[in-house]
């Protein structure tokens, strides 16, 4: 029998919500590997790929400036020290966290429906990580002295202070860009492998080769790698709501009222997970249009996004309730004057404009399947979303440091053109790294669909 | 272990061919080919399947994976490492008293420990993995079939080593060629 004939159980196959009729393991295998090594690079992508890398390389303009003249480009000032790099920070590392989400969490609940998300939705975590990294380290102002929150024995005799939620920062954020590349190059192994048994040309059978270092499918492998994953989920799952609990301790920690808050942990998480499934939204509608991947990628996978929007946008408004009713609750004035500042101060118009996008639009509008399951919808309803994820965080750090304690320590914030710079910037970073993993990795895990296709089987 | 010491070893004694290929068409005959070599006395068994198949590890006679074990070493010395990678410093490195606060402040302690446990942990399991599967592998014998190249795609291998005490050039082919084997090749070593 040729490899090319159908395989006979194809045909008998049922429908599953998550996977287009008719398809077998040579059909999953050949769609996704021949995007990365039939297809070639398209004209759309490459159009993609020249705004994107524009944009990084006004990154690299903006930084370089940055790096020349200091942080007086910058908008922050005395009382807001923290300004947009802190609100991009905590933005993109919150975009991160819908990917390990799924992968890991998903994957101890054995849920089906990720397994043709997960690879590009690790992808994005770990440009996003990649992103996020990128601001606190431009914010210290002397980048190149990153080192010295570092523990290690110095000759200066000095050692960090472990007892800060910066430092804490420090090892959240490396662990979790560690433990992201890690499962998501695990993830990949058996694909390589795949892309380098399909490949015909010399060079990508070489590359892919070296890069999936082997790998041949043995049943000794798989029992090992399939434990590997396992106990990684298992690992993932507790890091990555530990990664945005620290990072909100960068802020509850401090006794700035808006930010001095218990509430702060669960509300951050509950908030990256939200602005996370957003962009994995944004970024699987176009790519299941423009590759084809309908079949992979169902209306069924939207639908469950969808879902997870409204959830976790139902707790992150639960977080702005209380953090309102627990600031008048308190009886403390700064608390107080802190929540009337926010909606009726001079930055009011950003804190109503952040309730419509995260709050009256989205949780509205999700709760009818016949959007869910509209694709344009959605993809508009996800860029609202993450408009407003980027907004609440820099109500969080503006609106609140800049009108504290003292009125004559008050102060206002605008941001320069650089701040835009840098920020804009690293959007093009991101999408210059995504079009490069979607042209050159499978961003579709190709084992897990014959896994799926196999379990469908039965 | 000793099974896979002298697998390794057997393997580098390098046998004219390293040993026969069977090629089937699903999962459930790999399965059942599995078990029945195994139960026709054979140990120098390895499957290959485009996807993990439930049980096919255990039909070629390996019954526990000890990354669980490497998982929990990592994550020991990540967690114990971290903690004293802050008790050192503070409380006899370089102690400052901040407030009349303990140098010992623990709770303060307890996200970095945690974050480095998952770290060390997580290490262990992927570097763990990779080693107990030998990889990176530059060179193996059974890339040198052809048809080889679909165990990453729609089908699935039976290979039974040629160091197998049991090996039998025609003898094995003839009892390969009953299990529903679509073809069998020789592997060259």
């Amino acid at each position: 029998m040729s490899p090319d004939a159908p395989d006979k159980t194809a045909a008998a196959q049922p429908a599953s919500p998550f996977l287009g009729p008719g398809h077998s393991y040579a059909s999953v295998t050949d769609k996704i590997s021949s995007i990365v090594l039939v297809e070639g690079t398209r004209k759309g992508w490459l159009a993609g790929f020249a705004i994107a890398f524009a944009l990084f390389m006004l990154f690299n303009m903006a930084v370089a400036y940055l790096l020349y003249i200091g942080v007086g480009i910058w908008g922050i000032n005395i009382p807001i020290a923290w300004g947009f790099a802190i609100v991009n920070f905590v933005w993109w590392i919150g975009i991160g966290h819908a990917g390990t989400l799924i992968s890991a969490f998903l994957l101890l609940m054995r849920q089906a429906w990720r397994q043709s998300i997960n690879r590009f939705a690790e992808a994005m975590t770990l440009f996003a990580v990649a992103c996020a990294g990128m601001f606190p380290l431009l914010h210290m102002g002397r980048p190149w002295l990153f080192y010295w929150l570092v523990p290690y024995p110095d000759t200066m005799g000095t050692w960090p202070q472990f007892r800060s939620p910066l430092v804490w920062d420090v090892f959240a954020v490396s662990t979790y860009a560690t433990i992201s590349l890690l499962f998501w190059f695990v993830g990949l192994i058996p694909d390589l492998a795949t892309l380098r048994d399909r490949a015909k040309q010399r060079l990508a059978k070489v590359a892919y080769g070296v890069l999936a270092m082997g790998w041949r499918g043995s049943a000794v492998h798989w029992r090992n790698y399939e434990m590997a994953s396992l106990l990684l989920a298992g690992l993932a799952t507790p890091l990555v709501v530990s990664v945005h609990t620290v990072v909100s301790f960068d802020f509850a920690i401090a006794i700035v009222p808006g930010w001095h808050s218990t509430i702060f942990p669960p509300y951050f998480v509950a908030g990256a997970i939200y602005s996370g499934f957003a962009m994995v939204l944004t970024l699987a509608i176009p790519l299941r249009y423009f590759y084809k991947l309908e079949d992979f990628v169902t209306e069924r996978h939207l639908d469950n996004m969808g879902k997870m929007l409204l959830a976790t946008g139902l707790i992150v408004a639960y977080g702005y309730v209380m953090e309102t009713f627990s600031a008048f609750y308190s009886g403390n004035q700064y608390e107080k004057f802190m929540i009337m500042n926010r909606m009726t101060g001079p930055y009011a118009p950003v804190f109503w404009l952040l309730i419509a996008c995260n709050i009256a639009i989205p949780l509205t509008l999700l709760w009818s399947s016949r959007i869910r399951r509209n694709v344009l919808a959605l993809f508009l309803i996800s860029l609202v979303i993450q408009t407003g994820m980027w907004l609440e965080r820099f109500v969080i750090v503006v609106t609140s440091l800049h009108r504290d304690f003292m009125p004559s320590a008050w102060g206002m914030y605008y941001p320069t053109i650089w701040d835009w710079a840098t920020f804009i910037g690293t959007i093009g970073l991101f999408f210059t790294l995504f079009l490069l993993f979607i042209r050159y990795l499978p961003m579709i895990s190709i084992f897990e669909m014959r896994e799926l296709v196999h379990k469908t089987r039965d | 272990m000793i099974h896979r010491v002298t697998d390794s070893l057997n393997d580098m004694k390098r046998h004219a061919i390293y040993g026969l290929l069977a090629e089937f068409e699903n999962s459930e005959d790999l399965l059942s080919a599995a078990q029945r070599a195994h139960e026709a006395g054979y140990r120098g068994l390895d499957a290959f399947s485009p996807f993990p198949i439930e049980g096919l590890a255990d039909a070629v006679g390996f019954h526990s994976t000890r990354i669980p074990l490497l998982c929990l070493v990592g994550g020991l010395i990540g967690c114990f490492g971290g903690f004293f990678l802050q008790y050192w410093p503070n409380v006899f490195g370089y102690p400052l008293d901040i407030g009349g606060k303990p140098y010992n402040s623990w709770p303060n302690f307890i996200p970095i420990t945690f974050e480095l446990t998952i770290l060390c942990a997580g290490l262990a399991t992927v570097l763990g993995m990779l080693a107990l599967n030998g990889l990176p592998t530059p060179y193996h014998p059974v890339f040198n079939v052809p048809r080889f190249e679909l165990a990453t795609r729609n089908r699935f291998f039976l290979c039974i080593k040629a160091w197998d005490p049991k090996f039998d050039l025609q003898k094995t082919k003839e009892f390969l060629a009953t299990l529903k084997a679509k073809e069998v090749s020789e592997i060259e070593s």
